[in-house]
């Protein structure tokens, strides 16, 4: 990056360590940062639309809907979290790339030979002269994916639990002034739930901020698998040879996630305080008493 | 009509053929100095020179992939790169589930490296998993202790928390020569596996035959030697 940084190997102490820094890799191990971030502002809102879906539905009047609903948020929660992204994301990939060679492939033959999966090179997705970019940029996409399916089936769990929370007294006083099933459901139910569901959408939060190390096994490269390539003990081979530091990248790690924690905590509890105001409950109840 | 029906299926197989040119070459990229990411972030190594001139000589364009040791072998099989190449052993297991080219690197000795010359090579000896290495000790009676990277063998070695470590010697020569009196070569060298190969799938034969004939166009004319000479210095086995 700097010129002083030709020869690594001839540098010294403050200036080695700047050019250290700098170096390719840890410019891509910044960008992780920006990844992972990335992939928590996309992930949280498809997976509460998802869990949002999965629990009106499991609410649903209609049999085969309420059967939808309760059987995705029983299954994908009761499947772990491994097995998940190991068998779903590879079961996805495949599946994708079988829809897309009955439409571009002549021949058509079944692509699952043994133990190999095999589809003509037009319906690889992407492509395989695709840049790397675009590569990266699928897995990305399979990884968001499937974070929304799996973190979405504990958000229905738990909206689940906060629409039935609500007061069955309400519901039914809003029915008697005629509104329709309908009207209830928008006006007085999904308003009011927020406030029950919110401490364990809270919890959901902080357990998918740490979850992202999973993103590796999907193949994107995160924040953690930096950490351990970088601090990995380096020989003469590498242009900034070093023993093994692992503990100061985990230790720097380990900041961000407090930090990241923490800063949610307080963005939570501010929402938390929004959603009281004016609610029968505990929270609500004290805000009434100290309003002047 | 015919002509009409012979232009389309000449544009398809045209089309396939380029499509096919880009070939995608899978690595670990944490196994110096066979593969590795160098500190620009690329991969490099000795297997990065071997592989960029076999696909030049086979006038390939090719791609270099990452992908984890453990699920190397799957990966390849679902597609997501066209060969292997990050030091793979040929091994009878392994051809029963993937292709072999011959080998770009001479069959070679796999040695315990430890922090102490009385180390119990019975006792717990770390391995990277799904290793040739990792199946002799798990046969050999001592007791295995699996890491998915090479890396963490050898940190387990230093932390205490394995007597020793076993691994491709040419891996480990390095590490014990760097690391100052620390670590050094304990009982004997065993001899694993026959050579280092390309992998392919079963079904790639047109692919693994174009590698052959550059691999052996290499041998042929010295160029592998050299480039064996270049990351393993003089005492590197040569062909």
């Amino acid at each position: 990056m700097f010129a002083a940084c030709a020869d690594p190997k001839a540098i010294e102490s403050l200036t080695w360590l700047t050019c250290y820094l700098t170096s390719g890799k840890h410019l891509d191990f910044y960008w992780s940062f920006v990844t992972v971030l990335t992939l928590l502002a996309l992930t949280a809102p498809i997976a509460l639309a998802m869990g949002f879906l999965g629990a009106s539905a499991a609410r649903a009047r209609f049999f085969p809907l309420r059967i939808l609903g309760k059987s995705y948020a029983a299954l994908v929660r009761g499947v772990p979290d491994i097995v998940f992204f190991l068998f779903f994301v590879i079961a996805l990939d495949q599946g994708i790339e079988y829809m897309k060679s009955l439409a571009v492939c002549q021949g058509g033959e079944w692509p699952w030979q043994g133990l190999e999966f095999r589809v003509c090179p037009e319906a690889k997705v992407p492509l395989g002269a695709a840049s790397a970019m675009w590569h990266q940029a699928y897995g990305f996409g399979l990884a968001v994916f499937t974070f929304a399916i799996v973190f979405g089936a504990f958000a229905a769990n738990v909206l689940y639990g906060a629409m039935n929370a609500v007061p069955q007294a309400q519901l039914e006083t809003a029915e008697a002034y005629g509104m329709s099933h309908g009207q209830v459901f928008r006006r007085i139910l999904v308003p009011q739930m927020w406030v029950f569901a919110l401490p364990g959408l809270s919890n959901l939060w902080m357990i998918l901020i740490k979850a992202t190390p999973l993103l590796f096994l999907l193949g994107v490269k995160d924040i953690v698998y930096y950490a351990r390539e970088l601090g990995g003990s380096k020989t003469q081979a590498y242009e900034y040879p070093h023993p093994d530091w692992r503990l100061w990248y985990f230790l720097g790690l380990l900041v961000f996630y407090l930090v990241f924690t923490s800063v949610s905590e307080r963005v939570l509890a501010r929402i938390s305080a929004r959603l009281s105001r004016g609610q029968a409950t505990a929270a609500g109840e004290a805000m009434r008493k100290a309003a002047p | 009509m015919k002509k009409l029906l012979l232009a389309t299926a000449l544009i398809a197989v045209s089309g396939a053929a380029f499509a096919q040119d880009v070939v995608r070459l899978g690595t670990e990229g944490a196994y110096p100095p066979f593969n590795f990411i160098n500190d620009a972030g690329e991969v490099a190594g000795f297997e990065r020179d071997v592989g960029d001139e076999l696909c030049k000589r086979a006038e390939l364009t090719c791609e270099w992939v990452t992908n984890e040791w453990d699920s190397i072998i799957p990966n390849l099989q679902s597609g997501n790169y066209d060969v292997i190449i990050a030091g793979m052993s040929i091994t009878d297991e392994r051809d029963e589930v993937i292709d072999f080219s011959q080998g770009y690197y001479p069959p070679t000795s796999s040695a315990y490296v430890a922090v102490a010359a009385d180390a119990d090579l019975k006792g717990v000896i770390s391995a990277q998993v799904s290793t040739i290495q990792a199946g002799y000790i798990a046969e050999s009676g001592a007791t295995l202790l699996e890491f998915p990277t090479p890396d963490e063998t050898i940190a387990a070695v230093r932390n205490g928390e394995a007597a020793a470590v076993f691994a491709d010697k040419d891996f480990l020569i390095p590490i014990v020569a760097e690391s100052g009196g620390e670590l050094m070569f304990v009982g004997d060298e065993v001899r694993l596996g026959g050579g280092v190969g390309l992998a392919f799938r079963e079904s790639d034969t047109e692919l693994k035959a174009k590698f052959d004939a550059a691999i052996q166009s290499m041998k042929d004319d010295g160029s592998l030697n050299a480039l064996i000479e270049t990351h393993f210095g003089p005492e590197g086995a040569k062909f």
